[in-house]
């Protein structure tokens, strides 16, 4: 067995040759880093630790931890510190090097260190014994030790005094303690070139040819050093600095440096420098003319970085074993190097399955975890998965090749059939959960939207799954949910069903779908919950606790629910009419629109619509919580919602530049009149006294309110007929998710999921913009009855205007069915190309529909339960049996269906 | 070399020449046999303890032991019913045993103190390893040819050094490296004193409070200018497959190597086919002798351990059989039937072979 050394924090880490050159963090060193003495001055350790963290996300493989500074008590501070990032798993997996001039200080940290760590440093500079006795020491804390070229006669800065002094070193450490040579980590000292003193010019080239000489003696030795002293004289320079890093590293590490104390996050490949730089730095490392610090400061000021500028890609994550890089894609959603480290841990394989079994699961379970804990958001998982489907797809043909060969199938955690249930064609959510559960090693049967019951049981059959998930955002949905559970049971399946969506809720699950199904079902709240609620479903171990809880819960649902007795706070519908909104409509002038009857826009400027986005659902729909713009420096997730708000802008500036999609509207206004809670509608040029084009059908509040507060219904808000006051209603059908597809399926081919949700999501977002943008022309041209309206977009979003634009299918006028009234006046589908499904759901689903009312004291409000007399009395107006409404109305019923 | 001397150096010649020839055979818990006596608290106490205090202790100035129960510190045994004890012991040689460990997992100064009899820390360390001592003397007497060895037990005491008790405050700690240190220094000497052939730090939860034990060993040793084999003993809490304190196998294989122990392995907490991935591990590693004392079992809904001597032994059979083993033996719930069945299983096998062995011989 090889001499290696053999580190270990929570996990170990052996230094074996193929790791080329060990990153310590040195970010959490005080005298190195002015930000984190700050922190630890005024004891602000929660920042301290996350310095430390960063350091090990960029791919430090160790990390030092220096508290040298005199106004800090640094034994105690050492001790806080080690102790705290110890109690971080992700921190603390890592070796920690314990570094002090002092030796208490070592101490003090040693005594908190479980893993094997290093000592940085010891020195013979106050004699043999005492490095001797400090080396004993370290050794019975168990640990590796730095060997700094230090005698008593000072610091070695030539090769020959750098050499003479480790050896010597070495010797003593052997012979006298039996000290294992690989626990030797030599630092020949590395002192800033170019600083104009002359003596100085070779430093470089004397710790690159001591670390020559010394690899070649003491092969089982390591080579270390503080690299960022080398270019000590050009601070405030970090192009340059870095530009010395990498050209100092190259030539340090071909001699046989293996370990160095580097900013993880800003190495700069020495390949990528530019050349004119690269060639000044080198002649300055390598002293290789009289005047090369000279024309190093010559060219220096041009590479200095303005303020503000985004750093150089961090790469040195690049140079850790193949089998890290990949986990480091994945939790860092980096597809740029994905396939080239998957063919080269392929190659590293005895079956292309032990890739995904292996590296890819072995990252996406990182993944996972931190997700879980809330360390990682869903737009950062959702990139790790566009990273882990590519690697998937890359090996695929070779796991083909290999089943055929072999038969063999591989494993994964279980098998699940997703499906936008019939009638609705909302597919984001899903699309997110899917994600996540693949994420998870779940394998995921995507079936698609609208998809009927007898497709997803006999899907959920042929493909032997484990569990259904069903998925839907309008509120038919709910009512075919509870349709697909029933079928499940009178099929007598057995699997669990999982459920979720906008409009579904516990208490729905608990109430109207989970009593028709016997086996195992469950609500789940939004994606992050998913992946919980699968394993717990797949596992033998938990799924019996975990349903005996959620059985226990949703029963306890329903006893609440019964307490609450039906319809108990309903009034009766005559009494809710009798309560109704009204106004002194004889001293009312209703608006005439401008322009009555409809237009059509044809493709309007999405360049204009940007303009007027509703940034919060987007962040919600991405599971980030926060008000926009606030969210972007918010403590949790500022860092993901900029990157995420980033990324949504650069496809913006692209889709609306190479037009990859069109948007469709168009807008109408009609006279109407109000006769109950309906509203009669004409046609623009007949008069009120002719017969109705239409008939709007509307739902009325019946809530126990004092007399003075009425119990609303849309129609209110149109002048009644017996007033003989002349009003009017309109109308709207906006999309701009027309040619998503083929840019979906580029993406979705690319296995780039990211993307193809992202651009449903900005679609919706613009759609949503549309509507608001016609709203206020609306308000200023076309209606016009607000022509000076000067608003902000937040003043907008905030709804502060004459006027509102509810939607069918929407709290104020829940019933869908409403949406194809107008459909039929608008001659929706003709203008904007909009589909209704036979759940009234809108396809392209990036579109929005629904009225305009003008009256002043018009107002958003929510319908809320229904009692029977109303569901009977609407049934009659739309001329449906009671049970058709009861179904309609389902999620609205304030009363027990016989 | 700068290693120090043997204390014992014709019985470590005996132990390793042992350990060369077969696998030698640990006991089994003591907690199980104990039970079966079914002692009350004045049963524990003895005469010793029987006024409420400690009728030995001159100076009356530790805490008053009469104001807590002693029932349940089994430890304590050692003292008032040293022939329970001893019996326990005997059991476990007959039943094959080549190796007992000492009545004293609980014996340092902070594990006492929970009883108030802190005082008596050096005193059940030293007593402890004597009636083990004793126990194998005799059954070596009958049977020259087989040697037995006691082994000098420090458990990982009932605190922590690497996990803060306080959610709220992850920095803080109720226990540091240099108590844990003096504990085990106190608690060693008494084990050397009583006649330990060996000493293992046994259960390791948190690998720091190991670290301490080891680092005490060390100094102890440098003190007294001889040292003793030490044996590791970790404990994979669950199947996540790490210690409580967050180690893996491996990691954990690291931190403690610098001790250059006899052996290192893993007990408690799985049975053994739980632990095999683990002691595989180690086996593959290690640059010492493996050993591995297991549960018999997990615990069942009544928190007791029912794994037959048959079924364990079948699975111990295994790891033999694989070469992985040096020592094995058994933990919580396993009794003398299971060892007999455990040293019957692996009679047949040879002991795991050093990795550096071999390897150095190759090259």
């Amino acid at each position: 067995m090889r001499r290696y050394t053999r580190l270990s924090g929570l996990e170990p880490l052996v230094l074996t040759p193929e790791l080329l050159f060990v990153n310590v963090g040195e970010r959490t060193n005080v005298t190195g880093s002015a930000q984190f003495k700050k922190l630890i001055k005024e004891e602000r350790y929660d920042e301290a630790i996350d310095v430390a963290r960063q350091q090990v996300e960029n791919g430090a493989q160790i990390i030092d931890i220096n508290m040298d500074e005199g106004l800090i008590d640094s034994e105690a501070a050492m001790t806080r510190f080690v102790n705290l990032i110890s109690s971080e798993p992700d921190i603390a997996r890592v070796p920690f090097m314990i570094d002090s001039s002092k030796w208490t200080v070592i101490e003090a940290g040693l005594r908190c260190l479980q893993g094997k760590g290093i000592v940085n440093s010891i020195s013979m500079k106050e004699g043999e014994a005492q490095f001797l006795d400090h080396a004993r020491k370290v050794q019975q804390y168990g640990a590796a030790a730095v060997v700094m070229a230090f005698d008593e006669q000072g610091q070695a800065d030539t090769c020959a005094r750098k050499v003479e002094i480790c050896s010597r070193a070495y010797e003593l450490l052997t012979r006298e303690l039996d000290f294992p040579p690989e626990d030797i980590i030599f630092d020949p000292n590395i002192f800033a070139v170019a600083t104009g003193i002359e003596e100085h010019n070779n430093y470089a080239v004397d710790f690159i040819e001591a670390t020559r000489e010394l690899k070649k003696r003491f092969p089982d030795c390591h080579i270390s050093g503080g690299v960022s002293n080398v270019s000590f004289s050009f601070r405030g320079n970090d192009t340059v600095r870095e530009a010395i890093h990498s050209v100092f590293l190259y030539h340090a590490i071909k001699a046989g440096m293996d370990m160095g104390i580097v900013n993880a996050g800003s190495l700069a490949i020495y390949d990528n420098l530019d050349p004119e730089l690269r060639e000044r730095v080198e002649d300055v490392v390598l002293n290789r003319r009289e005047d090369s610090t000279e024309r190093l400061l010559e060219i220096a000021d041009n590479f200095r970085k303005k303020k503000g500028e985004v750093v150089v890609e961090t790469v040195a994550w690049r140079e850790i074993p193949v089998r890290e890089r990949l986990s480091h894609a994945l939790v860092h959603g980096i597809d740029q190097y994905v396939v080239e480290d998957t063919e080269e841990a392929r190659q590293l394989s005895s079956r292309p399955l032990d890739v995904i079994e292996g590296p890819l699961m072995d990252g996406m379970n990182v993944v996972g975890d931190l997700f879980g804990a809330g360390k990682m958001f869903l737009p950062q998982v959702v990139k790790s998965a566009r990273v882990m489907k590519k690697a998937v797809a890359y090996l695929l043909p070779f796991i083909e090749e290999e089943k055929l060969r072999t038969g063999d199938m591989g494993k994964n955690n279980g098998k699940i059939i997703m499906a936008t249930v019939k009638g609705d064609v909302h597919d984001i959510g899903k699309n997110i959960v899917a994600v996540v559960l693949r994420c998870n090693n779940f394998e995921v049967i995507d079936l698609g939207v609208m998809v009927p019951a007898q497709k997803i049981l006999e899907a959920a059959i042929a493909e032997n799954a484990d569990i259904i998930g069903l998925s839907g955002l309008i509120t038919p949905s709910l009512e075919e949910m509870s349709q697909v559970a029933r079928e499940m049971q009178r099929q007598n399946f057995h699997i669990p069903l999982m459920i979720g969506g906008a409009t579904t809720s516990r208490a729905h699950t608990a109430l109207k779908i989970e009593p028709h199904y016997k086996s195992p079902t469950v609500w789940v709240k939004d994606a992050s919950r998913a992946v919980g609620v699968a394993q717990s479903l797949v596992s033998k171990d938990l799924v019996e606790e975990f349903i005996a809880k959620i059985r226990l819960e949703y029963a306890d649902v329903r006893e609440r629910h019964k307490d609450r007795g039906p319809g108990k706070q309903l009034v009766p519908l005559a009494k809710a009419r009798a309560q109704r909104f009204t106004c002194d409509w004889q001293a009312y002038e209703p608006p005439v629109p401008k322009t009555p009857g409809i237009t059509v826009f044809d493709d309007y400027d999405l360049a204009e619509l940007r303009q007027y986005i509703d940034w919060l659902p987007f962040f919600n729909a991405w599971e980030l919580a926060g008000k926009f713009p606030a969210i972007l420096d918010d403590d949790v997730v500022g860092t993901q919602a900029r990157e995420l708000y980033a990324d949504a802008n650069r496809m913006l500036d692209q889709l609306i530049a190479e037009r990859w999609l069109t948007a469709k509207g168009v807008i109408g206004f009609w006279p109407a009149t109000n006769i109950g809670d309906d509203i009669e509608v004409y046609a623009v040029d007949a008069t009120a006294k002719a017969k109705p084009i239409a008939m709007l059908r509307h739902l009325r509040q019946q809530v126990e309110k004092p007399a003075d507060r009425p119990d609303f219904c849309l129609a209110d808000f149109v002048a009644p007929k017996d007033s003989g006051v002349e009003d009017w209603v309109g109308g709207f059908a906006v999309t701009t998710g027309i040619g998503i597809e083929p840019h979906v399926e580029r993406f979705e081919a690319d296995h780039d999921d990211y993307s193809s949700i992202m651009l449903k999501a900005l679609a919706d977002r613009l759609a949503e913009a549309f509507a608001e943008r016609l709203h206020e022309r609306v308000r200023k041209e076309f209606w016009g009855y607000q022509p000076d309206e000067t608003l902000a977009n937040d003043d907008l979003i905030a709804e502060k205007y004459r006027g509102i634009r509810p939607a069918p299918g929407y709290p104020a006028c829940p019933e869908h069915s409403e949406k194809a009234t107008l459909f039929e006046l608008l001659n929706a589908t003709e203008h904007t190309t909009i589909q209704l499904t036979e759940s009234f759901a809108m396809h392209p689903t990036a579109a929005v529909s629904g009225w305009y009312f003008s009256h002043p004291q018009s107002q958003y409000f929510v319908v809320g339960k229904l009692s029977r007399d109303q569901v009977e009395d609407y049934a009659k107006r739309k001329g449906w049996t009671r049970e058709l409404a009861e179904r309609w109305l389902a999620p609205y019923l304030g009363y027990e269906v016989e | 070399m700068s290693a120090l001397p043997w204390l014992h150096p014709d019985r470590v010649a005996l132990l390793e020449q042992a350990l060369h020839q077969r696998i030698l055979i640990l006991d089994g818990g003591m907690g199980t046999m104990l039970q079966a006596h079914e002692l009350d608290e004045s049963g524990f106490r003895g005469e010793r303890f029987e006024h409420g205090h400690d009728g030995h202790a001159h100076d009356h100035d530790h805490d008053h032991p009469g104001s807590c129960d002693l029932k349940g510190n089994n430890d304590l045994l050692t003292l008032t019913k040293p022939d329970i004890i001893r019996g326990v012991h005997t059991a476990y040689l007959e039943a094959g045993a080549d190796l007992v460990e000492t009545n004293t997992f609980n014996s340092t100064r902070i594990s006492q103190a929970d009883y108030k009899l802190q005082h008596l820390a050096y005193e059940l360390n030293r007593e402890g390893a004597r009636l083990a001592r004793a126990a194998c003397d005799e059954m070596t007497a009958k049977t020259p040819d087989k040697p037995r060895f006691v082994i000098g037990v420090l458990g990982p005491t009932s605190r922590t050094a690497s996990l803060s008790p306080d959610v709220n405050d992850p920095g803080y700690r109720n226990v540091t490296f240099e108590e844990l240190a003096e504990n085990y220094t106190e608690s060693t000497n008494g084990l050397i004193d009583g006649g330990a052939d060996v000493i293992m730090v046994e259960t390791i939860f948190d690998t720091l409070n190991a670290k301490a034990a080891l680092f005490a060993l060390s100094e102890l040793f440098h003190q007294r200018g001889a040292r003793m084999p030490v044996m590791i003993s970790g404990t994979i809490t669950d199947r996540s497959g790490r210690t409580l304190s967050g180690q893996t196998a491996e990691a954990f294989y690291y931190s403690v190597a610098h001790a250059r122990p006899l052996s290192v392995g893993f007990n408690c907490a799985l049975g053994a086919e739980d632990l095999r991935p683990h002691v595989q591990t180690l086996s593959n590693i290690a640059q010492s002798f493996v050993s591995t004392h297991p549960n018999a079992g997990l615990p069942n809904a009544f928190g007791e351990y029912d794994e037959s001597p048959e079924h364990m032994a079948g699975v111990i059979g295994d790891f033999a059989r694989d070469g992985l083993l040096n020592l094995v033996g058994g933990c919580c719930g396993t009794t003398p039937a299971h060892i007999k069945a455990i040293a019957e299983a692996v009679r047949d096998y040879a002991p795991r072979v050093i990795p550096s062995a071999t390897q150095a011989e190759a090259a």
